[in-house]
């Protein structure tokens, strides 16, 4: 009989005690706000007591994974003070002791850690799921080797210099072409070098147009 | 009777309509002087220098802030009354005295010379200014071969713990700008060294420039054919994806509304009158060179009338398509501004979401304000105005690095729209480096600085190497205020002088007689009465007015100049701060030497031929008093 009255008071006095323990601005209480149309716009879900389930039951999770243990359960979150906004707040119970509470800290640290989980269960992100005072995580910078910029700065000025040595030898190609082929035509029209043999010597003599009886001169 | 001034010796110097037929019909094959491949390449290559980054970045913003629509007013009437006068005027002198600058000036007569070596000097501090801009934009293109663009979000600082603190205070745009691009320095004093990554730009830059004009026009010819065609291949691109984009319709409604009452205003005229002159490239003297590659008979009345058309088509255009952008981008700004307020609001007085929107922002703001006014205070709630954002209005750099770029950083696939963007900002640089290039390397040719040994590629290649080195001052950490040091007075009034020296060589030195007889050889008519109001009376006027107000508004104003200075109070707000005093130095030699080189010039061939003739009447008078030519002495020796 004492052991039902005490069940009954124990079952009364159970969620007036855990009221009392998740309170507005309470020094352990986490405040969330949730905006979930700016976040899906027309495929936006309603935000009922399922999805608050849903929500204690990422809590434990995350706590579990935080504190590697298997103890926590999702009658450990209590939330309370719950608005149209979709905001409110939530303390964690310990598993042990149901009236002893987890300080901030650690919670922040487990939220910090599990945050792309939570985020991802409810389809949000880090601005449209906002732990208030648990600031999201930055993304860490990506830091290439080598700059992209000098890559494609290396392929321009390669394909330029290219271009440049390309336009330079064959303009001198060109003028030693045209040079050989004046050269050839001088020899054609003035001194030809004519090389004699006498006695097996080989002499260098120049042709002498002045005693050649040649037509090309013109008749008086 | 005409006005017209004494001008002996005018005949022996200039080529007679016969000897220009004959040279004509010898010329066809090979010769002395480059030649247009076809006049295709020819028109190409004046559209690209006439068409420049001014159409882009300084016509919409003139639009803009001088009454939209009603700015065009006075653009096409001074378009028509100074623009095609001018440009006529340079196309036919070039075609018929076939001569750079340099020469033709000194043709019409010798002591105009000036006027030549002022045309050299502002191309020359031009090119070397403008290349940097090309190393800018070089810069901008080089990075935007990444996925995520690197002014689209902040850098973590040092010890990762929240962003750069310059950058969290302006926008990741303005520190891309000024801290990674330019390492700008709080003052023109300071030099902050030479920041190597734009030292490797501007070789690149220089680069590409020097592969183009390697052989003159032959190479030119060929690189205009993309050049100067591309920006306008772009420029479609980016009127389609800006006409899907959220408000850019705002944006174009915004710059051509009308408002006829600055018309009124004097300075709309003038700016008019100098966006019209600046932009048609005259008085450079390349545009005289490119002429004079010409055959005598070209048409270069219609080439006037066509060129001028097309510039002043693409100046409206170019500030159509930045317009839609711009609208979008404020629109954007504009929904950030109140999205954020509703937040606000929402998150104050937890609301549900959805309660506030866009549309009941107002009536919701006003109930709320009744029953919560110390709330609202509170608050800080910024005022969202569009119209502010629209006419945030920009000119110049600051257009296209920073407010484009935020504005393509919103867009989807950005790093394609960027790709493209500085893709043609490129070509429209580099066409109108090739008239600027072309104006400095014809009369150093002329003066013959390079021995004549030395081929097109050796002079080009040595002027392009020592500009590039010069140069060098844009790309040190205070190089943005010796641009826009150079851009305000190198370019400006000795511009000015010239075109009017030019004007009044051509119809009172050369005679306008002699000139309509020319144009009749020519082009197969005499010009009407239209070129002939225009020439002699109408344009010289336009010139000397705005040069007269441009002198008196440079020369009253204290100059100050706009600083990126972190520590300033109003950090993001550019500071004005005054030149120190050597920068006036600066100054005089950037616009006074070329101006003072029109006279300077005329006195200094002035005195050399009086010195000249003064030494031949000398010498005459000792030879015909010491030697003795007469006959009777021979005689006379003779017999003993």
């Amino acid at each position: 009989m004492l052991v039902r009255i005490l069940v009954l008071l124990y079952l009364a006095g159970a969620p007036a005690l855990a009221q009392t323990l998740c309170q507005p601005n309470a020094s352990n209480g986490c405040r969330v706000r949730i905006s979930i149309k700016t976040a899906l716009g027309n495929q936006a879900y309603e935000w009922n007591e399922n999805e608050m389930f849903l929500f204690r039951a990422t809590m434990a999770f995350a706590m579990r994974r935080y504190y590697k243990t298997e103890t926590y359960n999702v009658d450990n979150i209590i939330m309370c003070n719950q608005t149209l906004r979709v905001s409110f707040w939530f303390v964690v119970t310990s598993p042990e002791n149901s009236t002893m509470l987890i300080p901030k800290a650690d919670v922040e640290k487990a939220v910090r850690m599990s945050r792309h989980r939570i985020n991802n269960a409810f389809l949000l992100t880090d601005r449209t799921l906002e732990f208030l005072g648990i600031h999201p995580t930055l993304a860490a910078p990506v830091n290439p080797d080598t700059p992209p910029w000098l890559i494609v700065f290396g392929v321009v000025i390669g394909a330029v210099f290219a271009g440049i040595i390309a336009l330079l030898v064959s303009s001198l190609l060109q003028k030693r072409r045209k040079e050989k082929g004046m050269m050839e035509d001088g020899q054609d029209e003035e001194d030809r070098q004519m090389k004699g043999v006498e006695n097996d010597n080989v002499l260098d003599g120049i042709y002498n147009r002045g005693f050649t009886d040649d037509d090309r001169f013109t008749k008086l | 009777m005409r006005l017209q001034l004494p001008n002996p010796g005018l005949e022996d110097r200039i080529l007679s309509h016969e000897d220009l037929d004959k040279l004509e019909t010898e010329e066809a094959g090979s010769g002395d002087r480059p030649k247009w491949d076809n006049k295709t390449q020819y028109m190409l290559t004046c559209v690209g220098f006439c068409v420049g980054l001014g159409n882009v970045w300084r016509f919409p913003y003139l639009c803009q802030s001088h009454g939209g629509g009603a700015f065009m007013i006075p653009f096409l009437i001074l378009l028509v009354l100074e623009g095609v006068p001018l440009l006529h005027l340079e196309f036919a002198i070039g075609q018929r005295l076939r001569k750079g600058s340099l020469g033709v000036w000194s043709t019409i007569h010798p002591y105009l010379a000036g006027v030549g070596i002022a045309s050299m000097f502002v191309s020359l501090m031009i090119s070397l200014y403008y290349n940097t801009i090309m190393a800018w934009v070089m810069w901008y293109l080089f990075n935007s071969f990444q996925e995520t663009l690197p002014w689209s979000q902040c850098p973590l600082n040092y010890n990762l713990t929240g962003l750069v603190s310059e950058c969290e205070q302006s926008s990741p745009v303005d520190y891309f700008w000024y801290r990674e691009t330019l390492n700008t320095t709080p003052d023109i004093g300071e030099n902050g060294g030479l920041q190597w990554w734009m030292v490797l730009c501007l070789i690149s830059a220089w680069a590409v420039l020097y592969i183009c004009i390697i052989r003159g026009i032959e190479t030119t010819g060929k690189a205009v054919y993309v050049t100067s065609t591309l920006p306008y291949v772009v420029l479609s691109i980016f009127l389609i994806r800006g006409l899907t984009l959220k408000g850019s319709l705002s944006g174009v409604v915004f710059l051509f509304t009308p408002d006829l009452t600055e018309l009124t205003n004097p300075t709309t005229w003038l700016d008019a009158g100098a966006q019209v002159f600046y932009s048609f490239s005259i008085a450079f003297g390349g545009l005289i060179s490119f002429s004079s590659y010409n055959s005598v008979h070209n048409n270069c009345e219609q080439d006037a009338v066509i060129i001028s058309a097309v510039n002043g088509f693409t100046s409206v255009y170019a500030a159509t398509v930045i317009y839609t952008i711009i609208g979008f981008r404020a629109t954007e700004r504009f929904d950030n501004c109140l999205g954020g307020n509703i937040l606000t609001l929402l998150n104050t007085f937890d609301l549900p979401e959805g309660n506030v929107t866009e549309n009941n922002y107002d009536q919701v703001l006003q109930s709320l304000n009744g029953t919560h006014p110390d709330i609202i205070q509170g608050l800080n709630l910024k005022t969202c105005d569009l119209n502010t954002f629209l006419s945030e209005g920009v000119e110049g750099t600051g257009l296209a690095f920073i407010v484009f770029t935020e504005a393509i950083t919103k867009m989807p696939v950005s790093p394609v729209w960027s790709v493209l963007f500085f893709i043609m900002l490129f070509c429209l640089g580099l066409s109108s480096m090739f008239g600027n290039i072309e104006g400095v390397l014809v009369p150093l040719q002329d003066l013959g600085v390079f021995p004549k040994s030395w081929p097109k590629e050796a002079t080009t290649g040595t002027t392009c190497v020592l500009c590039c080195i010069a140069g060098l001052i844009f790309v040190q950490g205070s190089g943005n205020y010796w641009l826009s040091l150079f851009d305000s007075f190198a370019g400006s009034i000795p511009l000015l002088i010239i075109a009017f020296c030019e004007m009044v060589g051509v119809v009172y030195l050369y005679g306008i007689d002699r000139f309509n007889e020319d144009i009749k050889f020519m082009i197969g008519h005499k010009p009407n009465l239209f070129w002939q109001i225009t020439w002699r009376f109408v344009s010289p006027a336009i010139m000397f007015v705005i040069f007269v107000f441009y002198f008196i508004t440079k020369v009253t104003e204290t100059l100050l100049y706009k600083t990126w200075n972190p520590e300033s109070e109003n950090f993001p707000t550019l500071e004005e701060k005054p030149y120190p005093a050597w920068i006036y130095v600066i100054i005089f030699i950037l616009a006074g030497i070329p101006s003072l080189a029109v006279p300077g010039t005329a006195l200094y061939k002035c005195l050399r031929r009086k010195r000249d003739t003064k030494a031949e009447q000398q010498e005459l008078k000792t030879v015909s008093n010491h030697i003795d030519v007469n006959d009777k002495a021979q005689d006379g020796k003779s017999h003993t």
